[in-house]
């Protein structure tokens, strides 16, 4: 067995008293596309953002590559991570793209490209922009690369989101409802992308209301329901065949 | 009515908007220097940085100007231990004193400025810069700072033209500038209207100078 890309043990997360995560277990292993579908408040994006420690997880472990992100505990805050240093080091190698697209306002296209690569990684600026100027190339965007984001469509600034995660050369992709604040007719410029994505082999972790995606793209698909993971499996199996009566009613709502 | 005497003593009008341009340039400038460290840390989650800090903005934000520059330029002079140091050679010059005042003065409200737009930016722009492995200082250096200024422009813009104005004051302690200016051309000549109305018209010139650059700064920023 090879080491998995990112490993999840256990992973437990409260606000306050609330419990969102109990429990969670999850391999990704290189070229892994895994969808994560669940009702609103079942925990998806919290599980998301616990992996890049947006969120601080409760207890648990996560290892990217092997390598675990040590945690502490403070008196006043509970768990926090060890080293910022480390968090920083192995956030650069996770890219994450938003629901809410989260292009930084100020910058142009192409300087949003480039920032995390030149001043994250150390990037010769130079090179950083030929490689820029391919990923845009390939999300369409070339011709707005020295637009600003207020400039662009919702869709059109996904795409540019991806590029920037692309620009990182990620270990690991995480897609937080890429598409759920785009109008009907943008969605599928972004899901073709991300499409295209899942066949060269990234590795991808999809917290998504879509379907179709999560059954003809993933390979793997998780279904949380109040912070646990309720039926999982490959896509050609669960959704012909789903154990769990949950994820039978809701796949009968959504669809 | 007579303007000609404003002509005659154009001079004196000359001195006195560069010393009121450059007094108002240095405070602004000095004040800025204040103004982004202390607006920045004003948020600081430790009492022991924001608490003087929140007390620095809270007395020169409420106190008069006036009354800053007095207990700079009087106030100080009874401390004989002061007057004996190296600072009473600067404390004695009201340039000096004015220069000081000024400077915290404005600081005190850019400070303000700072915290303000600091406080309104976009919380998923920070989160982007987290996830893509900034540390806090690169992404207060890349992000929050150069997206805030912007936000900053049209408060900053009144900021400097209030400094412009609040000015007027350094005249009361012996310094000539637009307002000393008029003062003294009204001494000479008991035209009180043409001198003071001559000193209006020059702060005007500022005032404008001062819009039109900030219109043109702003509107370069309008396609973001």
């Amino acid at each position: 067995m090879t080491v998995p890309t990112l490993s999840i043990k256990n992973l437990h997360k409260s606000f306050a008293d609330n419990q969102v995560l109990k429990g969670i277990d999850l391999d990704a292993h290189k070229g892994d596309v895994i969808s994560i579908l669940g009702a609103s408040g079942s925990g998806k994006s919290t599980l998301l953002r616990c992996v890049n420690l947006l969120e601080t997880p409760t207890s648990g472990d996560i290892l990217v590559n092997g390598e675990l992100i040590e945690m502490k505990q403070d008196i006043k805050r509970g768990a926090i991570p060890a080293s910022n240093k480390q968090v920083e080091r192995i956030r650069s190698r996770l890219a994450m793209v938003f629901q809410s697209f989260n292009l930084w306002s100020h910058l142009s296209v192409l300087e949003n490209v480039i920032e995390a690569p030149v001043h994250v990684l150390g990037v010769p600026k130079k090179e950083a922009i030929v490689k820029a100027e391919a990923l845009l190339q390939r999300v369409g965007l070339y011709e707005r690369k020295d637009y600003y984001p207020g400039q662009l469509s919702g869709g059109q600034q996904q795409r540019v989101a991806i590029a920037r995660a692309l620009a990182v050369e990620p270990e690991v992709m995480l897609f937080d409802e890429p598409t759920s604040a785009l109008d009907p007719e943008l969605v599928g410029e972004v899901l073709t992308v991300m499409r295209d994505l899942a066949e060269e082999g990234r590795t991808m972790l999809v917290v998504t209301h879509e379907m179709a995606f999560a059954r003809d793209v993933s390979n793997k698909v998780l279904f949380l329901h109040q912070g646990l993971v309720e039926e999982q499996g490959k896509p050609e199996d669960i959704f012909t065949n789903p154990s769990s009566e949950r994820f039978k009613q809701f796949i009968s709502t959504v669809y | 009515m007579d303007f000609s005497i404003i002509l005659n003593e154009y001079q004196f009008y000359l001195d006195g908007l560069w010393t009121t341009t450059w007094l108002v340039a240095l405070s602004l400038l000095i004040g800025l220097v204040i103004a982004l460290p202390a607006g920045v840390l004003r948020s600081h989650p430790n009492w022991l940085i924001k608490g003087p800090i929140w007390a620095y903005m809270y007395f020169f934000r409420g106190t008069p100007l006036l009354v800053q520059l007095f207990l700079i330029y009087y106030g100080v002079a009874q401390f004989d231990s002061l007057r004996e140091s190296w600072l009473w050679y600067y404390f004695q010059e009201a340039w000096f004193c004015a220069l000081l005042a000024f400077s915290l003065n404005t600081g005190a409200y850019t400070a303000e400025i700072v915290r303000g737009v600091i406080s309104t930016m976009p919380k998923g722009e920070l989160e982007a810069a987290k996830a893509y492995g900034m540390s806090r200082l690169q992404i207060l250096r890349r992000i929050t700072l150069p997206n805030s200024l912007r936000r900053a422009l049209p408060a900053y813009s009144n900021e400097i033209i209030f400094m412009i104005h609040g000015s007027a004051i350094a005249g009361v302690v012996t310094i000539v500038d637009i307002t000393g200016a008029a003062r003294v051309v009204n001494a000479r000549y008991y035209a009180p209207f043409e001198a003071y109305l001559a000193a209006g018209v020059l702060y005007m010139c500022l005032t404008f100078s001062v819009i039109y650059l900030f219109k043109l700064w702003e509107k370069s920023y309008q396609h973001q």
